[in-house]
């Protein structure tokens, strides 16, 4: 960005939490607001993520790069204890987290084990309070609140299981958090993306069909882009959504209004090369 | 090396930095090449994407080897 450039995000300072490379949707809505003339800081969990994370989070001039683990109280007190200390407040936070053992992502949602049924939860969902708890004293003058959420926790969705229960339970604390935080102006909202070809989604079993799916029966026949979510991610960080607060906002090519496959769709079926009689 | 090989080739050192001539069919991308497990993950979408083949996860797990992954991607691309 230009010096004499003023961005509509000029003079704002945000968190994100959970960008894992650059097809990352953290990373698109991280682009977007940078354009804009925000200034980021960054978390990630563990050397690999750092890796990646430390040259993105450089290539938008930011070497704010903090360790996270979101399930240790701890380590997030750290995180917003240096954003006290280098910013002394705080604008916006985008939470992109989400876990999930591999292995309860496939199969039927009743299997679900007591201890991953816990970790998801914990991880995907009560991480997200956990943030706001402690971006609140921060956010001085307002804010904004964004996690990434996915239609799977309105509807059944194959595969996504207990992470389906996890995302249901993420919105309603969504519409929670906007209430307990409303009267200071701190707006809090999830992002509902369409399914994109992710980090995440590689733990996501047939996900060529899924995506193959939506585009043949979502209204703009197509499959969400990086530049999609980027920039509706950015309304939701920005005063351009001033009025918002408690919502889930799909931005999924309006595959969530559908009701059956479309007429113009073809048949297509799932390809697993094993079951294949050659 | 056929087109194939040639091509997978050049995303390994793209994705993971190394030098050309470290890549060979044998080489090993954890052991030899030196890539962690996302880096394995993030391989096998590019190679989704440049292919546009599906690789799913059993076959991605029994993908060791620059050799694996051009064997793979051949045989799919012959289907």
């Amino acid at each position: 960005m230009s010096s004499h450039h003023q961005g509509f995000m000029a003079g704002k300072r945000g968190l994100v939490m959970g960008v894992a490379n650059d097809k990352s949707i953290a990373w698109a809505i991280s682009k977007a607001c940078a354009e804009q003339g925000a200034e980021l800081a960054f978390t990630f969990q563990g050397e690999a993520l750092k890796k990646r994370v430390v040259p993105l989070a450089a290539s938008l001039g930011s070497d704010f790069v903090l360790p996270c683990d979101v399930t240790d109280a701890a380590s997030l007190d750290a995180v917003f204890e240096e954003i006290q200390k280098r910013w002394g407040k705080l604008d916006f936070v985008l939470h992109a987290v989400a876990f999930s053992d591999k292995n309860e992502l496939k199969g039927r949602y009743v299997e679900t084990s007591s201890a991953n049924f816990d970790l998801t939860m914990n991880v995907s969902c009560y991480s997200f309070t956990a943030v706001a708890q402690r971006a609140e004293p921060l956010m001085t003058e307002g804010g904004s609140l964004v996690t990434l959420t996915y239609y799977g926790a309105e509807r059944v969705m194959p595969h996504y299981n207990v992470m389906g229960v996890a995302k249901a339970a993420l919105e309603a604390s969504v519409r929670y958090l906007a209430m307990d935080l409303g009267p200071k102006n701190i707006r809090v909202n999830a992002l509902s993306a369409g399914p994109m070809k992710t980090l995440a989604a590689s733990g996501i079993g047939d996900f060529r069909y899924i995506l193959k799916w939506n585009e043949y029966n979502s209204p703009l026949r197509r499959n969400v882009t990086q530049d999609d979510v980027g920039r509706s991610g950015l309304y939701l960080l920005s005063d351009l959504s001033s009025g918002v607060t408690g919502e889930t906002h799909h931005v999924d090519c309006g595959y969530h209004v559908v009701g059956m496959k479309a007429e113009d769709a073809p048949d297509i079926s799932v390809h697993r090369p094993e079951a294949e009689a050659t | 090396m056929s087109d194939v090989a040639e091509r997978v080739k050049k995303i390994v050192v793209n994705y993971l930095n190394v030098d050309e001539g470290k890549v060979t069919l044998e080489a090993s991308f954890i052991d030899d090449l030196g890539a962690d497990s996302l880096d394995t993950v993030e391989l096998v979408m590019a190679f989704e994407e440049e292919f546009g083949v599906e690789i799913p996860d059993d076959a991605a797990e029994s993908i060791q080897t620059v050799g694996d992954a051009v064997a793979f991607i051949t045989k799919q691309q012959a289907a």
